[in-house]
Parts: structure tokens; sequence; C-alpha cells
């Protein structure tokens, strides 16, 4: 009886049905990784005299040296945490402004595209490269990095606000306005409320984003602990490196750990 | 034949589910267990197959006790149980064929499960179940494709491919329509009928369970409260199972709604006039 | 009704004592604020701040207009950007997963041992930006492409493991218990119960990271890591603004290309 049946099942193709695109994309993406992998060109004699280099790296990180450098350690941390707090606040109080009328259903167009450009801008552009700029006018030091961290942090908190009021239940805000509220009643009394929490949240969340930010933009002299780390690695001080990288690791923990539970408590 | 000697289970959080359950089924034979939610039906069917862990007692399927087996002999067992879902539990993703396929994996290796290089014998065997439960045009559907009836008869098609000497039954019809769910039990008790297959079928549905299982075990609290044939299923013996609740005053209520219900109607019928 | 004048004539949402821990809360950030500008601006040469905006304008007018004729020498380092990021996130891929496998509850194998260890992987992985890494690694074993996949590598296996790891938590358990009640073992309850449900979710998450590693892998090249961040940082070092024109609007352009493309597939695979 089970003779009747097919011996021999195959599963069918499931997201590209055509049979030549999946063998075109196949070959494709073969031809893709063997002229990538060709066009590397590895010293291989400088890997593998780095392996020893590596090696004390990672003995570095196993038995991090706090004390040595502790002096250049602890500036570079004082400045990347101030940088990371005053430019959050700033930032913070800057993007409100701007997210509110990056939200379509609450401004005229024309306040609306201007805000939605300014957004753009500031999210495009990268964090190094703005800092680098940011760092020939204003010479070195954490005043760029401070700077560099609030632009980012306005494209950063002005998109997701605008989003989120953007998203409101219309439902309340309707009801306020019939009320014959002002736009500033409106605001306070039907937009503030659904969206503050997430505000908050988010607000947290740059906090944490700042700090790990502020550790990258000291390699192009912005300040802060990234600066340090460049000058140690750049000295082959790798066990001085592995204590900031450890630092910098507990830090954005401690942050995670307690933004989370912050959260949880404002709410 | 399934024996259950005494079977108890308590969760780690102190409820009781199951005390001293002591159960025979032999072959060829369908039982349905009723009884209130958290009556302890699921628990019951998942001790036998050990997705639930049981606390004391035994759990002898054709001479074999399934309680104190280790990972890799428990594997072996739970080939010849088969198990039939709530919500059918179909891996959705994945075809209609390697939804039943899969209830061969106790017996291919990994590395031919994992490149879906199942023997001849098995293949054919899926088709064959895939007829059976009318399905044989949808073999390379994925299983989020089928309506809710079909993706029972995968599930039942996936429990037989294993070949089983048991067939745990999980509350078939749960999700679907009335008129679905005669067909599924139709089918089930085909199923084990022809194959002289015993059953246990987890059933909120009083009815369905009168009309479909040849012996029926009521539950509560944990505890077997009712093992007899359909037809001795009294109001007295349901009283038993699901509490004192006023049988009489329930069915005058639906009688109340319905009138109340006909009642607006005509009144519509009125105003539209 | 009751006459209003029996009736409390002032409202109040919150309690005093709430009232009065909020406004503390706030005066603490605003003096917590005020401390940390003081500290951080102590070694700022405010000469040099209100020189930044001559600054800006000279270097404004330098930038302007863009030294198109370097165009061309700009590709080959596109395409090492390119190789930089897809590879490194397909190392990253091949890295995080089984890192996320051990670090979600439900296929963990030792929640003791092993998922703290995968979980602390995934967040010094994350902590550590692909720049730093980068700048580790081209100390390490020299500059060229090969540190910036590496560094973009290291970076993505703690964003994709993470993401991916939430995604296994989320797996529907009745499919999974399924699939172990037909008598299959732990690999094939792997392939059978959970693949299937996460494969989507992974490739949405990858070509998300690429789209990220694309943005990142611009600018490794300033640590010597290779790509278009080497031409990016040579023109900066002979001051030829023109030309960083030409970079920046390159890098902008690839940037969007690639947002563009990863959004495109992930409605695909959705």
């Amino acid at each position: 009886m089970s003779g009747t049946y097919p011996a021999t099942w195959r599963r069918p193709p499931q997201i590209i049905t055509d049979r030549r695109l999946r063998i075109g994309l196949q070959i494709g993406v073969l031809v893709y990784l063997v002229l990538a992998v060709g066009s590397l060109e590895v010293n291989w004699q400088r890997v593998s005299e780095g392996l020893e280099r590596g090696q004390r790296f990672i003995m570095g990180f196993l038995q991090p040296d706090f004390t040595s450098r502790w002096r250049d350690i602890s500036q570079g941390l004082v400045e990347s945490l101030t940088m990371t707090l005053t430019s959050t606040v700033v930032g913070v109080l800057i993007s409100v402004p701007i997210g509110i009328g990056a939200a379509r259903n609450l401004v005229p167009r024309p306040v609306y595209l201007v805000c939605r450009s300014i957004v753009a801008v500031s999210r495009s552009l990268q964090e190094v490269i703005v800092a680098i700029f940011l760092v020939a006018m204003f010479g070195f030091g954490p005043f760029a990095g401070f700077l560099t961290l609030t632009f980012a942090t306005i494209g950063f908190i002005a998109k997701l606000l605008a989003d989120d009021i953007e998203e409101i239940d219309e439902a309340q805000a309707e009801a306020i306005r019939s009320t014959g509220a002002t736009w500033l009643q409106l605001l306070n009394y039907a937009i503030q409320p659904q969206v503050m929490p997430r505000l908050i949240g988010l607000s947290l969340y740059r906090l944490d984003i700042n700090f790990r930010e502020s550790a990258v933009i000291g390699i192009v002299g912005a300040g802060g602990i990234g600066a340090t780390l460049n000058t140690s690695i750049d000295r082959y001080e790798y066990d001085s490196a592995g204590a900031i990288l450890l630092i910098i690791i507990a830090i954005v923990m401690v942050a995670e750990y307690g933004s989370s539970y912050l959260r949880k408590f404002l709410q | 034949m399934l024996e259950l000697i005494s079977l108890s289970k308590t969760y780690r959080t102190g409820d009781a589910a199951l005390s001293d359950v002591s159960l025979q089924v032999p072959k060829g034979q369908i039982v349905g267990l009723i009884g209130p939610s958290g009556a302890g039906k699921s628990t019951l069917i998942r001790c036998i197959n050990r997705l639930v862990e049981p606390s004391t007692g035994k759990i002898e399927l054709g001479g074999v006790d399934l309680v104190t087996l280790g990972r890799r002999d428990l594997r072996k067992q739970r080939r010849r149980i088969g198990m039939i879902f709530q919500e059918y539990a179909l891996v959705e993703r994945l075809t209609v064929m390697e939804n039943v396929l899969s209830g061969r994996l106790g017996y291919v290796p990994f590395w031919r499960s994992y490149l879906r290089r199942f023997d001849a014998s098995d293949i054919q065997r899926a088709y064959q179940l895939l007829d059976r439960v009318g399905l044989l045009d949808h073999a390379d559907k994925r299983a989020d494709a089928l309506s809710g009836g079909q993706r029972q008869r995968v599930g039942i098609a996936r429990a037989l491919a294993q070949d089983p000497d048991l067939l745990l039954v999980d509350e078939p019809t749960a999700s679907l329509d009335p008129k679905t769910s005669r067909q599924i039990m139709r089918l089930l008790t085909e199923i084990c009928t022809e194959r002289d297959l015993p059953a246990i079928v987890n059933i909120h549905d009083v009815p369905l369970a009168r009309q479909f299982m040849q012996r029926i075990v009521g539950l509560r609290a944990g505890q077997i409260v009712f093992d007899d044939a359909p037809t001795a299923l009294t109001e007295d013996a349901l009283t038993r199972i699901y509490g004192a609740e006023d049988w009489d005053a329930m069915r005058k209520g639906d009688i109340d709604q319905a009138e109340a219900e006909n009642d607006a109607i005509r009144q519509l019928a009125e105003v539209g006039a | 009704m009751t006459d209003t004048a029996s009736l409390p004539a002032d409202w109040s949402y919150r309690s005093r004592a709430t009232r009065l821990a909020i406004w503390t809360g706030w005066l603490a950030l605003v003096a917590l604020f005020v401390w940390c500008w003081q500290v951080m601006t102590e070694t700022t040469i405010w000469a040099f701040v209100g020189d930044a905006p001559r600054q800006a304008a000279d270097i404004g007018g330098r930038m302007v207009p863009p030294e198109w004729g370097y165009l061309p020498e700009l590709m080959l380092p596109l395409w090492d950007t390119l190789n930089i990021a897809t590879l490194g996130t397909l190392g990253g891929v091949v890295m995080a997963v089984p890192v996320a496998l051990l670090a979600a509850r439900n296929t963990t194998p030792s929640v003791t041992i092993l998922r703290p260890i995968a979980l602390f992987i995934i967040v010094a992985s994350r902590s550590i930006n692909s720049l730093i890494w980068a700048l580790l690694l081209v100390t390490i074993i020299g500059p060229g492409l090969l540190a910036g996949i590496i560094a973009i590598a290291l970076r993505s296996i703690g964003f994709i493991g993470k993401l991916f790891y939430e995604a296994i938590e989320e797996t529907d358990p009745k499919q999974i218990e399924a699939i172990q009640a037909t008598g299959a073992g732990p690999a094939e309850v792997l392939t059978y119960g959970v693949v299937p449900q996460v494969m989507p979710a992974l490739w949405g998450i990858s070509v998300f990271r690429w789209d990220i590693n694309i943005r990142e892998s611009t600018i490794l090249g300033l640590v010597g890591a290779g790509g278009i961040g080497l031409k990016l940082n040579a023109s900066m070092a002979v001051l030829a603004w023109d030309q960083v024109t030409v970079i920046l609007l390159l890098i902008l352009g690839t940037v969007i290309v690639s947002e563009w493309i990863s959004a495109l597939i992930r409605r695909a695979i959705i």
C-alpha cells in the first residue's frame, strides 16, 4: 500500500521561490566573498608577531593595573562622567522643544519640516566626525566632547520623542481640545502625561549611550576617558588599558541596571 | 497496556495537582478525561510522557516503568507515546511535511534530520498519513498557512508518524468550532480503532465526551471521582465531578437568555414595521 | 447636589510629601549639573571657545567647493569599507549565535556557570565601541583591514547576541514541548523546535547590525584600521578641507543607501 506514495521529499524553498534567481544569488554571494576575502592583503608575519602582544593584552585584561596611571585614569573618568551628565541634561532640554516641533500632529507644517531636518542632520552625522570638527573649532578638551554629545543627544531624543507624540492616543487630545484649552494647556494636559514616562526612560538610556560615546570621542581629542585609553594603548601599556576597559564595562553595567531600576521606580 | 499506580504530583508551589491516581487503560480503549479546570487533567497527561515530572507513583507502559527512566531511555520511550496538543503546537514556520516527519526525530540520527534526509520508508509513511487525514495536497505548505482543523489533523499525523503504542490527547478541540470538533473527534476514534491504539483524551466538552468516548474518567482536585461508561454519566455523577452546580438553574438561565433574545428580535421587528 | 462651600477649596494631585520629594529631586539634579559643569570646564580655554565662530567660518569656507576630482581615488577605500562591515558582521553573527544560545534561559546548558559568562561577553562587547576595539587591534596585529573586520565582529557579538538571545527566550514553548514529546534529542529539539522560530529574527538582527556596521566602519580608518576613514584622516592631516567634504558626502550617501537596503531586506523577511 505504501508503495503508491512518493519515497522522496525535498523541502521547497521558502523565501526565494524562483530557481534561477536563487542560484544567481548564491553565486553572487560566493563571488562577493571570494573577492572580498581576496582583497584583504593580510601581512601574516605582522599578525603572528602581534599574537604575543595580543597575549599581553589579554594578560593585562586579566591582571589590570589600576594604580600606576591612576591619576590619568581618574581625571579621564571625571571628565567623561561630567561631560556625560551635562551633555545629557542640555541635550534633553534642547530636544524637548525640537521634538514637540517635529510632531506632525501638533505644529504647522513649516515648523515640522524645520525641526525634522534638524533631527535628520544630527542623526546622520556620526559622533566621531562631529567631534573632529568641534575639536578643530573649540580646541582640545572636554568642552568639545560636551558639545558633540549634546548635538548627538538632540537627534536621538527629539526623534524618539516626536515619534512618540505622533503615536499618542488622539482621543485624549481630542477631549482636552474640546474643553477649549489653549495649545500650551493641550501640551500640559494631553501630551505630557502620555509621553513623560517615556521621555524619562529615553533620557536615562541616552545617559548610558553618552557615557559609552564619551570613551570614543576622546580618541580624536575631545577629552574624557577615551583620551586616557588612547594614550595607554599608544604606549603599549596593556595593563592600564585593561583597567580602563574594565572600568568602562563596570560603569556601563551599573548604568544599565541602575537605569532599569530607576525607570521601574519612577513609573 | 498503560497502567498508572498511585501517581501523585505536587508542584514546587505546594499545589497538589494529582494525588494517588491509579488507572488502567487496556489496548484499543479510548478514555475521556473530564473535570473542571485545575482538576489536574493536563498534569496527568503530561506526567505520562514526563513533560511534567511526577512526584511519586509508577507509570507502566507495556511493562516498562516510565518514572525511573534516565534521559536517553526516556527519549526512547517517548517515541512510543504520541501526543496531540490543544493549540496544535505545530512548528509554525516549518512545512506540513516537516511537521509530520518530526514525529520520526526519535528514530533518525541528528545529521539526517538536520539535512532533512529521512528514509524513503519514513517519507512514504508520512505521505500515507497525510492522505489518511486528508491533507495530501498540503504537504509543501507552511503549517501557519492552514486552518485550525487542518492543523490539528497535521498534529494527529505527526503523532501517528511516531508509530505509537499510546496516544495522549490534550484538549484536541478547545480551539475549534463545533462542527470541526466533531470531525476531529471522529477521525481520532476511527484511527484508534483501526490501529487498536489506546488513547487518553482530555476533554472539557461533556456532550462530545459522551458521544465519542468508550469510557469516561472524572477528575476533581487531583483525584479520580468517576470511572465508568459514558451512559453512567448521570447528573449526579456530573455534580460529583464538577461540584454542586445547579444544572437546572443553568439550563433555566439559558432559556431565559434565549427568551430575552427572541423578545428583543420581536421588538426590533415591530419597530421596523 | 452638595453645597460647594462644604467641599475643600484646594486640590492637588500629589500629597505634600511627594511634591517635596520631587522638588528636592529636581533641585539635586540642578546642583549636580552646575557642579559637573564647573568641573568639566575647569581646563577649558575660553579664548578658543570665543574664537570658534571664526574658526568655523574659516573651515566652512575651505570646505567649498568640494574637490570632486578626488572621488575616483575613494572608490577602492569605499570597497574596503564595505568589506569591513560585511565580513565583520558575518564574523559577528558566527560568534554571537553560540553566545546567545548559552545566554538564553531556555537553551542554556547551565544557568549557574555558562549563562553568566555568556552575559558578561555580551556586556563587554556592547560596552566597548568598535573604534576602541580597532585601536587595540591595530596595535596588536598591525594596521589594515583585518583589524577593522575583527573590531566590527567583536562589537557585533554583543549587539546580535543580546537581541538574539531575547528572541530565543520569546519562542513559543508549546512548539518546543511538542518536539520533545516525539522523543527527539536536545540537538533535534534545537533544529526543529527553536531554529525555525528564531531564523527570521536572526536575519533581521544581522541585517540591522550590518547597516550600523557600515556606518561605524567608515571611521575605523582614523585609527588605522583601513577603509575610507584612512583617506579622511589623511586629508585632515594636510588640512585639505575640500577633499574632506567629498569624503563626508560619500559616507553620507553610503549610509543612506545601506539604510535603504537594510530596510528593504527586513521588509522582505517579515
